[in-house]
């Protein structure tokens, strides 16, 4: 039936259907969200726990949105106001929010797979929401939810569906230090676009020939050819400073001012999983210009999420407990039975 | 279109529908559409402030042709909406449910007098869910009920309005309605 499994680890969890199925569902949320009451009973009685190991404003405010939005109960723990600032293991921690009553945790933290191993540790549902420069599986989702909004019928001509099938995204800044780069570059490549990796040398994946995309090094030829321009943010706390001789001159370089906006196509648009630093990846005007999708995507990401959570909690545990007897045939719970 | 739902619900519990009887033909259903839509004219004293809701999926086809039978002998627009109502359920721990198709209700419908339509009536549930959900969409006036067919075998205490055919059944057995007809089946396992 799901689209998702129990966690939502890494993009590679979906696949292509996978996130198709997620965003059908995600437009149903969406349609919840407009409403004068944007809240539904889904998940009434359950408990969402976020335990965000790093700073966070989008992230953490839309997963505990979504779960008030579905009706889930919310418990947020951050590390410097918890017992990790005194020193306790994460293992600990979230064994002690599964014993609260946790049935979905949404894990950030500075090291990679880290939300890997939460998963082992506990019978929750688990939610990577950025490990490091790893993966941030529902920026990606969320950032193909706004494009599917966007385009609608399709910005390489697909139709239905494949609106992003033939599209040309470049992804342009610090690749190296970024997990939202390694979930979109994933998720855009399965959805049939092609994908382009421009920045600084430095910058750029070392491994880069493995993924899925072309390499740039040089930014206005590929603004040219581009249908969506995905702009990364300087990680200054991943040390990602030494790797360029001066923020300016990376703006000089990679930097969006309002000359570069004229040599996208008419169509093309602009996105950034924020924050944005003004001036360096883009210029205030061209932030604030209605080329930017940047709202969009805090906006979406309220719907998107409520359908991961849905998705992961609430069939939680008993989907695989019926799997092996299943309810009678025409007794209620069994699918089209009780209208 | 209506069978294949069936079908599609059956599948990830292994199950097939397999069609016995065939109880209505189209131009039954036809009629009864036609005579429920009466029946509300009669009941409501006109269409005056009436919005139709159809339950997604098999209350959204009757909905429209209800409607399109209160505009014709009325002479006026009468809204038509669909409601999803997976959200709403009382069953998620039992099995996940998955939204089929979206929620388009066109107006406030404060102070309406809401139809809600549905192929079949059966444990009543959908439809407390369905009343769940329209709370959130305002507050009706009046809330009335119309399905095609009543199968019987209620668990909580629902009644329609306006009912196509009562056909009593057994527990087992999966009631298939569409435009196309009624017809009883059995979901075999396979």
């Amino acid at each position: 039936m799901s689209a998702l499994g129990r966690h939502l680890l890494s993009i590679d969890d979906l696949g292509r259907s996978g996130i198709e199925g997620l965003l059908e569902i995600a437009a149903s949320f969406a349609e919840v969200v407009t409403r004068d009451i944007p809240k539904v009973p889904a998940l009434k009685g359950r408990m969402v726990a976020t335990l965000f190991a790093e700073s966070s404003t989008r992230t953490r405010s839309s997963f505990e949105t979504a779960a008030k939005r579905l009706s889930a109960d919310v418990l947020s723990l951050t590390t410097v106001a918890s017992s990790m600032a005194k020193g306790e293991s994460v293992k600990d921690t979230v064994r002690t929010l599964r014993a609260i009553g946790a049935d979905a945790l949404v894990v950030r933290h500075p090291a990679e797979g880290v939300p890997v191993q939460v998963a082992r540790w506990t019978e929750a549902s688990v939610v990577n929401a950025g490990d490091g420069c790893h993966e941030h599986p529902t920026q990606a989702l969320l950032d193909c939810f706004t494009l599917q909004r966007h385009f609608g019928g399709g910005a390489g001509g697909g139709g239905g569906q494949g609106f992003l099938e033939g599209a040309r995204v470049a992804i342009v800044g610090d690749i190296l230090h970024s997990r939202v780069a390694r979930s979109c570059t994933k998720a855009f490549v399965s959805l049939g676009a092609r994908v382009t990796l421009a920045g600084p040398k430095t910058l750029l994946p070392t491994f880069a020939g493995e993924w899925p995309a072309e390499l740039s090094c040089e930014l206005e030829p590929v603004l040219y050819e581009t249908d969506v321009l995905y702009l990364l943010r300087m990680q200054r706390e991943r040390g990602a400073g030494v790797f360029v001789p001066s923020e300016r001159e990376f703006a000089h370089l990679y930097g969006i001012d309002e000359r570069r906006l004229g040599m996208l196509a008419g169509k093309a648009v602009i996105m950034h999983p924020g924050p944005v630093n003004r001036g360096v990846e883009m210029t205030s005007a061209v932030a604030d210009s209605d080329r930017s999708l940047a709202l969009d995507q805090v906006h979406n990401g309220v719907a998107v999420r409520m359908a991961v959570l849905y998705l992961l909690v609430a069939g939680g545990g008993a989907v695989g407990k019926e799997a092996d007897g299943g309810p009678a045939i025409g007794a209620p719970g069994f699918p089209g039975a009780d209208r | 279109m209506m069978a294949e739902r069936e079908r599609k619900l059956a599948g990830p519990r292994g199950g097939t529908f397999i069609p016995r009887t065939q109880v209505l033909s189209p131009e039954d259903v036809s009629r009864a559409l036609v005579r429920i839509a009466h029946e509300i004219i009669e009941r409501n004293r006109g269409a005056d402030d009436l919005v139709v809701v159809g339950l997604q999926t098999g209350g959204a086809e009757p909905a429209r042709r209800i409607a399109s039978v209160l505009e014709e002998s009325e002479g006026s627009s009468v809204p038509v909406g669909t409601l999803d109502v997976a959200f709403y359920r009382d069953d998620l721990s039992l099995r996940p449910v998955v939204p089929q198709a979206a929620t388009d209700i066109p107006c406030d419908l404060t102070g309406k007098v809401v139809i809600l339509v549905d192929d079949v009536i059966f444990t009543g549930r959908t439809v407390r869910a369905a009343m769940a959900a329209l709370a959130d969409h305002g507050r009706a006036r009046l809330v009335q009920l119309a399905v095609v067919v009543d199968r019987g075998h209620r668990e909580v205490p629902v009644r329609p309005d306006y009912v196509g055919k009562n056909l009593p059944t057994r527990l087992t057995e999966q009631v298939d309605v569409s435009l196309d007809g009624v017809v009883i089946g059995d979901v075999v396992r396979r």
